[in-house]
């Protein structure tokens, strides 16, 4: 077996006295679409942030590429070829979208970014119509662009996602997760956590289940789709 | 059809407005203006007087409200309203060659300025300018990066007293004292970086208002070292040798015996002053590339979200570093003038209000905008000169000012115009 991308062995996380994380294992390997599903509050986005140090995990260990980075600074880690999209999309509403996205290439230290630029734009034509405007001034579905054509700009081997579905209409939902099938294509890794697990599980080549900072269930994004459990707890109505 | 005539004018509102303008008025100037203290007694004859002030104050919001309710005045306050609301300008690549050639005409009407004006003019502007550099020092720190500093004063006390003391202990002349009041006054930004990165808003505030109060308080007590309060006198600025005071005091030449002629005060000033508008120059062409470079981007990211910042690889403790440090250096650059120009510093230049005032410049101005900051700072310095039988009320006027910008130009003075990007637009115009 060769050694996943990403290997989380046995984590915990805390904020005070509140355990976010019960020793939480997962694994991505290159090439795959991982989805973390789960309610409010089972540690989806704690998950995702320990990753960057953020908050530092108490136990086990975050292997990426065989090198243990649960020690790493937060900023040195973005440089390491992992790209985080953050929960509720967090751009920077007073800098243009051009500015944005060039933040975006702090990372890779890239003097003029024109490469990276272009791909980007080829990702999410609206963001070149926009990039003089203010990034404040835009639709949510537009700043989810922003924030993944953002975290596109570190030309990133993993790209993770929070809640990239937040707030936004199904029909902007449909074609946000279009993109990161195109992604994914172009080979990129791609990790996302999600509330909405529908459309989570149709995109990911696998899945987990986080329930009160525990993994509880795991398995290919059909096989999870077709288990009763989960259509009952997470898709009713859908 | 716009009327002249108020119209849906609600009687009762109107009423009930100027009643309220006027008991404020009155709660305001009864005490200044009415009570008069009179030994240790007041006496209350100038109450009338008080009670007119609020009158005019209220008959005044009267017609106001009367007229703001004409078609005419409604438009004007919508116009304002208007312009109030409109967002972050992004630079039209069109208007630059405009630009420039307004620079252009600025920068000879300033180097001409002082060989037409009369010295106390000269005076004027060169605190002027140094208001100018020490608002571009904290427009980095405040405007750009957002940290909120209360204490910027320090740092122009530290140049000052750099040029004074390096004068009288180590017989340093204006020009070693210049990059040196720099470096130290940065390095002093460096040290206060360090414990307040973790820090934000009002804890900021608080924690560099108290590290100006402690450097202004060390100056008034190591009475062995600074002087105290009786302060210590600085060394005039040179040039190449050649001094500008009628006998030379440094080791040079007097400017008048190496010209030949006679000898002249206002050359000192005139010297003074187009140093430091060459510096001034400087500093704005440092700033407006740091706008555009990667390290300037980064502050305004900052600024604006910390997460989002460092889940992209930014280090925040070196990029909040940099801006304390780059904008303390710039604010003991403006303090080695300030003590070059007065001869003299003591700690009473350095008080908490001042570092309010190099605020007020800021925020005037508009938090970030290089040209706001400039126009601010010029006119907080010469208005108050060209009012000067109204010196008492200065702080009035000043709040008065503050409170009216947060209405109507919350932005400032000059909306920040952000830079559009000419290299990625010619790549990508097709």
């Amino acid at each position: 077996m060769t050694t996943p991308l990403l290997d989380i062995n046995g984590i915990s996380a805390f904020y005070g006295p509140i355990q976010a994380l019960r020793t939480v294992s997962l694994h991505i390997d290159t090439g795959e679409i991982v989805a973390i599903i789960g309610a409010n509050g089972a540690g989806k986005s704690t998950l995702l942030m320990s990753i960057f140090g953020h908050p530092r995990i108490s136990g086990g260990e975050i292997r990426y590429n065989n090198v243990d980075i649960s020690g790493t600074p937060t900023h040195r880690i973005a440089a390491m070829g992992l790209a985080l999209v953050p929960e509720g999309r967090r751009v920077f509403p007073a800098m243009t979208v051009a500015e944005n996205l060039l933040m975006g290439a702090t990372p890779v230290n890239d003097r003029s970014g024109d490469a990276d630029l272009d791909r980007v734009y080829q990702l999410f034509p609206l963001l070149k119509e926009r990039r003089k405007q203010r990034a404040g001034t835009l639709s949510g579905g537009e700043q989810q662009m922003l924030a993944i054509g953002r975290g596109m700009m570190s030309r990133p081997t993993l790209l993770l996602l929070d809640e990239p579905s937040l707030g936004l209409a199904p029909i902007i939902v449909q074609r946000i997760f279009q993109t990161l099938r195109d992604i994914a294509d172009s080979g990129v890794t791609i990790c996302l956590v999600e509330q909405n697990a529908n459309h989570a599980l149709r995109l990911a080549d696998r899945a987990y289940v986080l329930v009160n900072g525990d993994i509880k269930m795991t398995g290919s994004g059909s096989e999870l789709l077709g288990n009763p459990d989960i259509r009952r707890a997470y898709l009713a109505g859908a | 059809m716009t009327s002249i005539l108020p119209t849906n004018l609600s009687i009762r509102h109107l009423l009930l407005e100027t009643l309220t303008a006027f008991a404020v008025a009155a709660v305001i100037f009864c005490p200044i203006v009415g009570i008069h203290l009179n030994g240790y007694d007041f006496d209350l004859g100038h109450l009338k007087l008080a009670l007119g002030l609020a009158l005019g104050i209220a008959i005044t919001r009267l017609v106001l409200a009367l007229f703001l309710n004409t078609g005419v005045g409604a438009r004007l306050a919508q116009h304002i309203m208007d312009r109030r609301q409109a967002p972050v300008a992004v630079a039209p690549t069109t208007r630059r060659l405009w630009a420039h050639v307004f620079v252009v005409l600025v920068l000879i009407g300033a180097v001409a300025f002082p060989f037409m004006a009369k010295k106390y003019f000269i005076t004027v502007l060169i605190l002027a300018l140094i208001y100018v550099l020490l608002g571009l020092g904290l427009n980095i720190v405040v405007g750009l990066a957002g940290l909120l500093d209360l204490g910027f004063v320090a740092f122009y006390a530290i140049g000052a007293y750099t040029l004074a003391l390096g004068h009288q202990y180590l017989g340093w002349g204006f020009w070693q004292s210049l990059p040196a009041a720099a470096a130290l006054a940065a390095l002093f930004g460096c040290i206060l970086g360090f414990p307040v990165l973790r820090m934000h808003g009002d804890y900021l505030a608080i924690t560099t208002l108290g590290f100006g109060e402690i450097i202004r308080l060390v100056l008034t007590n190591w009475v062995d070292f600074t002087g105290g309060p009786n302060g210590v006198s600085a060394p005039k600025p040179t040039l190449f040798g050649i001094e500008f005071t009628r006998r030379a005091r440094y080791g040079g030449t007097p400017f008048h015996e190496y010209f030949g002629g006679e000898y002249n005060s206002e050359a000192l000033y005139i010297f003074t002053y187009l140093l430091l508008l060459i510096t001034v120059c400087i500093v704005v062409y440092i700033n407006h590339r740091l706008k555009r470079m990667p390290v300037g981007r980064a502050w305004e990211a900052l600024r604006e979200d910390e997460i989002a910042c460092r889940s992209l690889g930014l280090n925040h403790v070196l990029v909040k570093l940099s801006a304390f440090t780059l904008g303390a250096g710039i604010g003991g650059v403006a303090g080695v003038f300030f003590a070059g120009y007065q001869g003299f510093v003591n700690p009473t230049s350095f008080t908490f209000f001042e570092s309010a005032l190099i605020l007020a410049v800021v925020v005037l101005g508009g938090l970030g905008s290089t040209r706001g900051v400039i126009i601010a700072a010029l006119a907080l310095t010469i208005l108050p000169e060209a009012l000067r039988q109204f010196a008492d009320f200065r702080v009035l006027a000043f709040g008065g000012a503050m409170v009216f910008m947060m209405i109507w130009r919350p932005r400032g003075i000059i909306r920040p115009v952000r830079p559009s990007f000419s290299t990625i637009e010619a790549n990508h115009a097709g």
